[in-house]
């Protein structure tokens, strides 16, 4: 099907893929879903977590809209796609308690907000509503793949200035003083301002090297 | 548009095509979901009750086996069947040897963010509180979950005293939460800066669930036998 897929529409199917891990990631370049990526991402596991968890309902939720793109009617085409993203976060809720209490504890409500992430919403709406079902799964992997790797890089930043810690082990001596905030709130809009600060400084300097 | 819009047989027609696509695509999510639950069920059973049970080890250092045990309304207790309502139930502990070593108790108070779950071991022989673990909690992380892992705080729950008046009725002194550093007393918990709210809350629920439970149990020790028939 991919094959076939590629004839009729001029970009292939690995652009897709590649599209969402860097030059249009979700967190970085479209600032998207910005609840969960500023709320859960306080420790590196608590936001690999999320991003995986978000991942696989994005990737569900693509396949199945994509798959009744032709069977949805434009009016209720919103609340159907709300429908299918709330069946697959369930389903993801039912899993992680199934795989482990603790992380089950430690994400809490946000697993249930991923209904409302608006990077899932807008990827069925713009993507896998026009698309054949193969590059909407390559959509929904690269853009999977991107947020949770966002997620993990301000995770990993987080736990570290704020607990000393990666992934629960302690990196630094005992004598480091935490810097607390940066497990707030607060550190995340930190984290977030100085990623991105740095990612576009990247993407410019690579748009000049082209030009 | 008009007001004979809903007779238009073209509007019926796309009416009808949009109940269609919801009932479909609901009954289909319906079925995704029950399916995953009846999956997933027994699993996350288990998995509650492993956690639980861990956290009884957790509260009652050097037990070997636990029991449940529910509260009758005549307010004594007998090992607890199926349908005992959940807030009425305890879990006994039992060394090596079978001898009782102490009781874990369930208790729940509103904390900061949320209704806080913790599970406390009672010592019937040291008559103190041995150790807490939160089984629960929305606490603001880096703040009021300290209350989970502040070695300073957590120290408060190795030898906290609930020993009995002389009349075995109440407590001699009632646990109650005080602010950091001001603990002077083997009956009070120290608070944490920075978490006021959350490690005063702890202190409430400990203070008022040792109040109603402690007497019970040492009155009726005697009721908790060690499971000879389900030991293995």
């Amino acid at each position: 099907m991919n094959e076939r897929d590629q004839h009729i529409n001029a970009t292939p199917s690995t652009d897709e893929f590649i599209k969402g891990l860097w030059r249009d990631n979700p967190v970085f370049v479209q600032v998207l879903g910005m609840c969960p990526v500023l709320a859960v991402s306080n420790t590196a596991g608590n936001a690999l977590a999320m991003g995986l968890a978000t991942a696989f309902v994005l990737l569900m939720s693509n396949i199945l809209v994509s798959a009744l793109r032709n069977f949805i009617p434009k009016q209720v085409r919103i609340a159907s796609y709300i429908l299918i993203i709330a069946t697959f976060v369930t389903i993801t809720d039912y899993a992680i308690q199934a795989i482990s209490v603790d992380l089950h504890k430690s994400l809490g409500a946000f697993i249930s907000l991923i209904v409302v992430n608006c990077l899932i919403l807008s990827r069925a709406e713009a993507f896998a509503a026009k698309n054949t079902i193969g590059r909407s799964i390559m959509d929904a992997l690269g853009m999977g793949i991107g947020f949770t790797f966002a997620l993990f890089c301000l995770g990993a930043v987080r736990e570290l200035l704020g607990n000393g810690s990666l992934f629960g082990w302690a990196v630094f001596p005992e004598n480091f003083q935490a810097w607390i905030v940066m497990i707030l709130p607060a550190g995340g809009f930190f984290t977030l301002a100085l990623l991105l600060l740095g990612i576009n400084a990247i993407q410019q300097k690579q748009k000049q090297a082209e030009a | 548009m008009s007001t004979s819009a809903p007779t238009n047989p073209a509007n019926i027609a796309s009416s009808r095509k949009m109940l269609q696509a919801m009932v479909g695509i609901g009954m289909l999510c319906a079925l995704l979901i029950v399916l995953t639950y009846e999956g997933t069920f027994n699993r996350i059973e288990t998995n509650k009750a492993a956690a639980l049970e861990q956290a009884i080890f957790k509260v009652l250092p050097g037990i070997s086996q636990t029991a449940a045990y529910q509260l009758n309304e005549d307010q004594s207790f007998s090992p607890a069947t199926e349908d005992a309502p959940s807030d009425a139930i305890i879990y006994a502990g039992f060394n090596a040897e079978n001898q009782l070593v102490g009781m874990a108790i369930p208790a729940s108070g509103q904390g900061y963010a949320d209704i806080l779950r913790i599970l406390y071991g009672y010592d019937l022989e040291k008559q103190a509180i041995v150790g807490m673990y939160v089984l629960e909690s929305k606490e603001t992380p880096g703040l009021g979950d300290k209350i989970e892992k502040d070695p300073a705080f957590l120290e408060n729950f190795r030898a906290l005293d609930v020993s009995l008046a002389k009349d075995l009725k109440s407590l001699k002194n009632a646990v109650v939460p005080v602010k950091n550093g001001a603990k002077k007393n083997p009956w009070e918990v120290d608070g944490i800066t920075g978490a006021t709210i959350s490690s005063r809350a702890i202190g409430d629920i400990l203070g008022a669930s040792s109040a109603e439970w402690i007497p019970l149990i040492y009155q009726q020790q005697e009721a908790f036998s060690a499971p000879t028939t389900t030991s293995e």
